[in-house]
């Protein structure tokens, strides 16, 4: 395993190659753009499609199509995008199709701005579109993670035949760093439901989300949520660093745990002790772990580049036992470690 | 007995939702008829719509995949990019392929994607119940134009064939009716045309099939069709709008 | 001669209008399971087997055959 530099985005879509995405959709966005500028270049020699589409909607749509035909599908977007696909997304939930999106976080609402951000953390977690279903959603907080993340993704999404979400951001997306890949070749299952033809071989498959009678979309909903259920008990992921004796234990994903990690080890430097509590799945979320994490916690600080997305998902998995405050930074800021420390001193002072 | 007339294989034998009269029965017998003749139902994926013709996947014997509003053109071009052998169509109606799609179909001909569209033209939307749609005629009474489409409010109808004619990627754009036998015929020919043209990867193929709703036009299914000959056909003329292989030009359809 | 599916017919009657034989009608007091009256062939013997009325049947619903 040779150890390469590359940028976040482009080592995402060589992990995408490397895990067998035959077929990968997208239409230009910033920041997310080396995604598909990286598989543009490489799709003659690694025998991959690349069709930049004429539009977010078509893009998503285009991987549904492809996913119903069987094969590993993508496609990467950044904020206003996403929301563009939210419809696409709805549909390939609803239909039971596998699918890797890629979400590479910038500033919202509205156009925003094209820095990195966390807003889209209700849209990831909570309601990418109509209806009752759900994102598997991994939030990388490095590289090398988001390779890692990006190969499992498309496991998963085969594996419970369900859109899994690789939640990113502009700022890992834009970053370089040391980087290695396995070079073990994806086990990828035949899918016996997927339209390609029947070959008179078996009766026609169908792939649809249409269910007229109330029965059937009742039933068809609860077994995906029977699914979910699994899904709750084998996914779920969390870096805990520092947390046995921490009074204070800061909650963040990808970018903004970096940050707070550098804050935790200087506030351990002045006697402060302080952890971190680093989700790797969003949803579901790792609520044991963060549990076990505040075992002896007088208080929780979320870190997030929005306005507090995620204080609820902390509040309930604590069943709102601890304080959750929050110090976010968002507009397309990122927030320092010295901003991040002042906070957690704040807090170990208001406590003494 | 010889038989002369019967079901196609690739038709399920099933009843349709369709009400009485209601040309897209035809329309299905066509497509599948044309799959029988080529021996291409083993290999076919269609995609069907939103609209009357949601539930096309419960009458076609191939495989099928639904998709969003509009969207079937984008859906067909993924799974022809995934599997670029399979035999892949798109069965859509007007609101579905001139409106809310319109952007996917004019993309997925401008690419010359190599895909065949049936588009069903009935100048209405039927399964919401008979609002007016992209290709309602001027003064024709819907649910949402009750005084009769006046352009001066709502705008000119779109012609699909006429505006994809001008596409470099479309290899065949035709319309035809099924209002009579004669007429039947033609549209088969046209829609096997447009099976062919994708087999031979001559590019993307587009025939328009002007059609009835006599429900939302509240005509008998017999008077439906004279509407057709009497008022859509001077409208939307039938004919070949453009025949040109997109792709693969020296090589000869078979 | 003709045999029409009598569950399948909707009645719409466009196979009446395009017989050319004229022997086709719209049952007129039975109806079948969905309520609809359907078509039926009233003289077989005079039917010539041109199938205009199946090509414009939207059900599927008529059979064509020709004797031997």
């Amino acid at each position: 395993m040779e150890r390469v530099l590359m940028k976040g985005n482009e080592a995402l879509a060589e992990a995408a190659i490397r895990a067998g995405c035959k077929c990968f959709f997208a239409y230009p966005i910033t920041p997310q753009t080396e995604v598909a500028a990286y598989l543009a270049k490489n799709m003659k020699k690694r025998d991959i499609t690349f069709l930049q589409a004429e539009s977010e909607i078509a893009a998503v749509n285009m991987v549904l199509g492809a996913s119903s035909a069987g094969v590993r599908t993508m496609t990467s977007s950044s904020s206003p995008g996403i929301s563009l696909k939210s419809e696409g997304v709805s549909y390939i939930a609803g239909s039971d199709l596998p699918a890797v999106i890629v979400n590479v976080q910038r500033g919202g609402p509205g156009l925003g701005s094209i820095q990195p951000s966390q807003s889209d953390y209700w849209q990831a977690t909570k309601a990418l579109g109509h209806g009752d279903f759900q994102l598997i959603v991994f939030a990388p907080a490095s590289v090398q993670e988001t390779v890692d993340m990006t190969i499992r993704a498309f496991e998963e999404a085969d594996r419970y035949r369900m859109p899994v979400m690789i939640l990113t951001d502009g700022f890992l997306g834009q970053m370089m760093e040391p980087v290695s890949f396995s070079d073990e070749a994806p086990v990828i299952e035949e899918k016996d439901w997927a339209c390609s033809g029947h070959k008179g071989e078996r009766k026609h498959n169908i792939i649809n989300s249409l269910f007229l009678q109330p029965d059937d979309l009742e039933h068809s909903v609860n077994e995906r949520y029977k699914r979910y259920d699994i899904i709750k008990e084998k996914i779920h992921d969390a870096e805990i660093y520092k947390c046995e004796d921490a009074d204070i234990v800061l909650a963040a994903y990808g970018t903004t745990a970096r940050v707070a990690k550098s804050a935790v080890n200087q506030a351990r430097e002045k006697g402060i002790k302080a952890g971190l509590f680093r989700p790797k799945t969003l949803w579901p979320f790792p609520v044991e772990e963060f549990r076990s994490a505040c075992a002896n916690a007088k208080t929780v600080l979320s870190v997030e580049m929005s306005q507090g997305q995620m204080v609820e998902d902390l509040r309930l998995a604590l069943d709102c036992r601890l304080p959750v405050e929050f110090y976010g930074r968002h507009g397309g800021n990122i927030p320092s470690p010295a901003e991040v420390l002042e906070q957690i001193e704040k807090i170990s002072e208001r406590s003494l | 007995m010889a038989v002369v007339f019967d079901k196609p294989h690739a038709l399920c034998d099933v009843p349709t939702h369709y009400c009485p009269g209601c040309t897209h029965g035809i329309i299905h017998r066509l497509v599948a008829e044309v799959m029988d003749e080529l021996g291409i139902e083993g290999n076919s994926v269609g995609v069907f719509p939103v609209g009357c013709s949601v539930l096309a996947y419960n009458y076609f014997e191939c495989d099928m995949v639904g998709a969003p509003h509009g969207r079937a053109p984008a859906v067909a071009t993924g799974v022809k990019r995934a599997r670029p052998d399979s035999v892949v169509f798109t069965y859509q109606g007007d609101g579905d392929l001139a409106a809310i799609g319109t952007c996917e179909t004019v993309h997925a001909a401008a690419r010359g994607e190599n895909i065949t569209v049936i588009f069903v033209n009935n100048t209405i939307y039927g399964m919401t119940g008979g609002q007016m749609a992209p290709t309602t005629m001027p003064g024709q009474v819907t649910q949402t134009t009750p005084y009769g489409r006046e352009p001066e409010i709502q705008g000119y109808p779109v012609k699909m064939c006429e505006m994809l004619s001008t596409l470099e990627g479309t290899a065949l754009a035709q319309r035809v009716s099924v209002d009579n036998p004669a007429h039947i015929r033609e549209a088969k020919k046209a829609i096997k045309k447009a099976f062919e043209n994708q087999i031979n990867k001559k590019g993307f193929s587009i025939v328009e099939v002007l059609s009835t709703c006599p429900t939302n036009w509240g005509m008998s299914p017999v008077d439906a069709l004279e509407r057709v000959r009497t008022e859509m056909i001077p409208y939307f003329p039938l004919g070949v709008y453009k025949d040109e292989a997109v792709w693969n030009k020296e090589e000869k359809a078979d | 001669m003709i045999s029409i599916n009598f569950e399948r017919c909707k009645g719409c009657g466009l196979c009446v209008s395009a017989c050319p034989k004229k022997i086709i009608s719209l049952s007129e007091e039975k109806h079948n399971q969905k309520g609809y009256y359907p078509a039926v062939c009233t003289d077989n013997e005079k039917c010539i087997s041109c199938a205009l009325c199946a090509m414009m049947c939207p059900d599927c619903a008529i059979k064509v055959e020709k004797g031997e």
